[in-house]
């Protein structure tokens, strides 16, 4: 087994969570994101599809799902960046008995937002959406969603049938949008009591009805913390924004390469532009010409512009999943996405160049970010070290 | 009715280092037998079975020498002084 390695996270820093077929990874860094430090594996082994950080309350806590083959799948969490773990003694996460159905992954850990600040929700496979009011302590399943009438007719994409997009609304914490493969998008605005589909302009190229109300194979859908109305949405063909929080999808895939892909992000601060890494076909998946590029908007999908500068030009036959793609949240953003050949690429600069931070890594499924904050112990620490010092020199003099 | 398990090593990790574990069960199968381990660690029980209470389908379960798959799975029968192994599959990726 490989020595575990921990990283000194800092109030300032930018971490990267980094989750892979054989365990999860943490990469740190300052503001300046030129250098980047190691650390993990952690759930060695394991694939991990899911990781997110919570930071309100002043919290730090990182969650992972550790999706065992061999024991199944386990939601983990670290308040100390990965030095110490939970090692639940029952699963948290489990479907009731009576329904039949068993876990097979976790796919997605989103936070509530500021009005739920100790809400945690996490996507599953089967489809379907865990909700805990207290910060991990107790989960409930869905069950507006679990017994909605579609679900019977949703089926497994390749990935198997997941919900990888969960978005609780920045600013109304009723309002959510989920999204599943092969199932489409979802939102309630009843906090999860009941749920609509929202597909409506969105192409089903694989079905004999182009536009059913549901059964859409989204890949991925992101959504603009400024403007939550705007969502960004790359399906299985097609590429879409919708400006009115799902009801109703344009098609955006205007000069790009192919509208086939896996993510999609908005950049944190501007809703026209947002980021995409195209790949060739369904049959093929690897980026086209051997050229890796992301291709950026900045006018809310009018157009397209191919971002290359430190990106390999040749022989560059790459696949980025769903969520392994990101951007932080610094005024400059930085964007980063890995590989299914275990390399990281990093921006600090909004995508206008990049550079590979990590390589060798396992094959990556996911990817996210955070500027770390000041805790509220941090201060205080900090005082009493300030504190331990001038007592110190006193007593030198 | 006493029975012993033979378990692996990340499993003894969480039943307070023990390999060996002898129960008494209830009732003459290894469900019966697993029911009392469960009893004595609780955090065993979702490692091994899923929530349908099914055995994970890389986790192997052994009466003696036969594996219960090729048996009648957690009906199988489990009587006094049997010695159940369970075991990870070879399997994986």
């Amino acid at each position: 087994m490989p020595q575990v390695k921990h990283v000194p996270v800092r109030a300032g820093d930018v971490l990267l969570m980094v989750g892979t077929m054989k365990g999860a990874f943490l990469l740190r860094s300052n503001a300046a994101r030129k250098r980047w430090e190691k650390g993990g594996p952690y759930s060695v082994g394991a694939p991990v599809y899911a990781m997110a950080l919570d930071q309100r309350k002043g919290r730090h806590r990182l969650w992972w799902s550790e999706q065992s083959f061999r024991w199944g799948t386990v939601l983990r969490s670290s308040d100390n960046f990965g030095r110490t773990f939970t090692e639940p003694e029952t699963y948290s996460i489990k479907f009731p008995a009576d329904s039949g159905v068993t876990l097979k992954n976790i796919w997605q850990i989103s936070m509530g937002n500021a009005a739920e600040p100790d809400a945690v929700y996490c996507g599953v496979e089967p489809a379907a959406l865990y909700k805990s009011g207290d910060v991990g302590g107790t989960w409930e399943l869905v069950r507006g969603l679990f017994d909605h009438p579609h679900r019977e007719k949703w089926v497994p994409g390749g990935g198997g049938m997941c919900m990888h997009t969960v978005m609780p609304d920045p600013v109304d914490s009723k309002r959510m949008i989920i999204a599943v493969s092969t199932a489409g998008s979802y939102r309630t605005e009843d906090g999860g009591k009941t749920w609509r589909a929202r597909n409506q302009g969105v192409r089903a190229e694989f079905l004999p009805e182009k536009y059913p109300e549901f059964g859409q194979c989204v890949h991925k859908i992101a959504q603009s913390t400024s403007k939550p109305q705007r969502l960004y949405l790359q399906n299985h063909w097609g590429l879409y924004r919708s400006d009115d929080g799902g009801d109703t999808w344009q098609d955006i895939a205007n000069g790009v390469p192919s509208d086939f892909g896996f993510p999609i992000v908005v950049h944190p601060h501007d809703p026209d532009t947002a980021y995409i890494i195209p790949v060739e076909s369904d049959e093929y998946r690897c980026t086209p010409e051997g050229k890796l590029r992301v291709y950026r908007t900045r006018n809310g999908g009018k157009s397209w512009q191919a971002l290359t500068r430190g990106l390999p030009q040749k022989d560059a036959l790459e696949t980025v999943l769903r969520d392994s793609m990101t951007t932080d949240s610094l005024k400059k953003a930085g964007i980063y996405f890995g590989t299914r050949s275990g390399k990281i690429y990093a921006s600090a600069n909004n995508g206008d160049s990049w550079k590979l931070i990590a390589e060798g890594l396992p094959p990556i499924v996911c990817v996210k970010a955070a500027v770390i904050e000041e805790t509220k112990k941090a201060p205080r620490k900090a005082l009493a070290k300030k504190a331990a010092k001038k007592t110190a020199k006193r007593a030198k003099r | 009715m006493a029975v012993t398990f033979l378990i692996p090593a990340h499993l003894a990790a969480l039943a307070a280092n023990q390999k060996t574990i002898r129960v008494d069960a209830q009732s003459p199968t290894v469900r019966g037998a697993l029911e009392a381990l469960w009893l004595r660690h609780p955090a065993l029980r979702d490692r091994v079975v899923n929530e349908q209470g099914e055995v994970r389908q890389h986790i192997n379960i052994f009466v003696g020498s036969e594996c219960i798959r090729f048996v009648d799975g957690l009906a199988t029968p489990a009587p006094e002084g049997s010695e159940i192994l369970i075991v990870p599959a070879v399997s994986g990726g």
